[in-house]
């Protein structure tokens, strides 16, 4: 290696980390580029996208009507078993007898997030809600029971 | 049986890298034979992370088993789930409506800068170099911030469903998208200056772990570990689906073959995502995001292939169908592993100590590796 080459050399690693450093330096001068979020001190004003799928719940209307028919169609969806229908069979007005939903038990701790179950559903009963913070101590306080309790079938949904 | 630990009887050291190691990224164990310092030989042990999902999806219906697929090569979630969905969708014989397949190609592309993004940052956490991995994930930040509102997640998003899409774009997204290309556009300059260019990153990067073309070829390399030792291989040319047809890129290819080459392969392919990107986000033609399929889908008997680019390489689903709901069998041919079994030929001969930057390089992630 020549003189001249290894003065070469020595010149373009010092420009190279001269010019990283700049870099540095600028974010180094401007601390308003840092995006960072402070979780969990932000959590008054945090702020998820309203698509994201952080637990399965069921929609209950102020009379305490939800829109499930007890059809096992989100049930069949799931691929992991995370939804388990209970139903039961009500007597119509008519004296006829109809399936009806019981209990929708929900394994949080199964679930996957993936959308499945709220793309089966033909009544739109489920939605999925941005809640995230699904730790616990007991993992059988996962097992959830969607349809609040006293709770029935919305009239004129089918 | 392989020895895995002490020395051979000509006095060669044995040593194991992982399988807790942090530069393998992941559950990977490497045994190594070293001679000095030189390295002898190199043999991966998988199946630290095997969770059999092929087996898996042969009890789940055409539609359930695409999420699982998320889990393999999670940084390119996307991908993965659109090759199935391509691969249902030919045996169905549907015709995915314009829409969907707009916003397919757009996301695939995000999911591949995201990618590389994390790659990015991860090399040059490997080599030294600590910053960057902040910058890195910055950018990256802004993509997940667009999955997150159109997908619901922000990386197992279980988004392409068999027809098309599962949810139409967000509102927002096209306006969002357009800010990250223009951020994105003065970044890279900034990732060339501080990374690229700088003096000793490229002195542990320039003519270590070399691939030669014929190597790269018989070992089934593919993606950019293949394209920077000159082999043509990207599958969005040579074999195109849904719009990758109509979209002006260039197909990015070194002849280099060495970590270098590598490292550029992959950042000049981000330029070209953006390029692809820009191209489409302002011409969404209106219609459905999703073609109108069976509840229940049934594929015919027979056998079905369908490969995409991942951020990593090929991929390629095979399925096997009987006629019924499921599939009979479901074999995926992963980048990874064909890209980690060319590693013994990359790092024999070199330093023990350039190892780490040729792996990262590879661009490993190994749930996709051992799936």
């Amino acid at each position: 290696m020549s003189i001249q080459q290894y003065i070469q050399d020595v010149y373009g690693a010092i420009k190279s980390l001269l010019k990283g450093m700049c870099v540095t330096g600028y974010y180094f001068l401007h601390p308003k580029e840092i995006i960072t979020e402070q979780y969990p001190d932000n959590r008054a004003t945090l702020k998820l996208a309203e698509r994201f799928k952080g637990e399965v719940v069921m929609l209950h209307d102020e009379n305490n009507e939800h829109a499930c028919t007890g059809c096992t169609a989100c049930e069949l969806a799931c691929p992991n078993g995370t939804i388990k229908i209970i139903t039961q069979f009500d007597i119509t007005p008519e004296g006829k007898k109809k399936k009806a939903l019981n209990t929708f038990v929900y394994h949080l701790e199964l679930c996957t997030m993936c959308n499945l179950c709220v793309e089966a559903c033909p009544t739109g009963a489920i939605v999925m809600a941005q809640n995230f913070e699904h730790s616990v101590y007991d993992r059988k306080q996962l097992i959830k029971t969607l349809n609040k309790p006293g709770s029935k079938l919305r009239a004129g949904v089918e | 049986m392989h020895e895995v630990a002490g020395t051979t009887p000509e006095g060669d050291f044995i040593i194991n890298v992982g399988p807790q190691h942090p530069a393998t990224h992941g559950v990977l164990h490497l045994v190594i034979t070293l001679e000095g310092e030189t390295i002898k030989k190199i043999e991966p042990h998988l199946g630290y992370i095997h969770r059999s999902i092929e087996k898996m999806c042969e009890s789940l219906t055409y539609r359930q088993f695409i999420y699982v697929t998320s889990r393999m090569d999670y940084l390119s979630a996307h991908i993965n789930n659109h090759a199935c969905a391509l691969c249902v969708e030919k045996g169905l014989q549907v015709e995915v409506p314009l829409r969907a397949q707009y916003i397919r190609v757009m996301m695939d592309e995000l999911t591949r800068i995201a990618s590389h993004e994390l790659w990015w940052g991860a090399l040059a956490m490997d080599v030294g170099a600590f910053t960057p991995f902040f910058y890195a994930f910055r950018e990256r930040e802004t993509i997940n911030e667009i999955m997150e509102e159109t997908c619901g997640a922000r990386l197992t998003m279980n988004y392409m469903v068999p027809g098309g899409v599962m949810a139409d774009i967000h509102p927002q997204f096209q306006q969002k998208v357009n800010f990250f290309i223009a951020l994105y556009k003065k970044k890279i300059e900034e990732y060339n200056e501080l990374v690229t260019g700088n003096i000793i990153f490229q002195n542990r990067m320039k003519g270590v772990g070399f691939l030669s073309a014929e190597n790269a070829i018989s070992y089934g390399c593919s993606g950019p570990v293949a394209r920077a030792s000159g082999v043509a291989c990207d599958v969005r040319k040579r074999y195109p689906y849904d719009v990758y047809e109509q979209v002006q890129f260039e197909e990015v290819i070194e002849t280099g073959g060495d970590s270098f080459a590598r490292y550029l392969v992959r950042i000049r392919e981000m330029e070209q995502s953006v390029h692809i990107i820009e191209q489409l986000i302002d011409n969404i033609p209106e219609g459905d995001f999703q073609a109108k399929t069976k509840a229940v889908l049934k594929l015919p008997k027979g056998e079905f292939y369908q490969r995409v680019e991942t951020a990593r390489g090929e991929l390629g689903v095979y399925i096997v169908s009987e006629g019924g709901t499921t599939p009979y069998r479901i074999k995926f041919r992963s980048p990874g592993f064909s890209n980690l079994s060319a590693l013994n030929e990359m790092a024999k001969g070199g330093k023990i100590g350039d190892l780490v930057a040729t792996m990262g390089t590879l661009d490993l992630v190994i749930p996709d590796i051992d799936r």
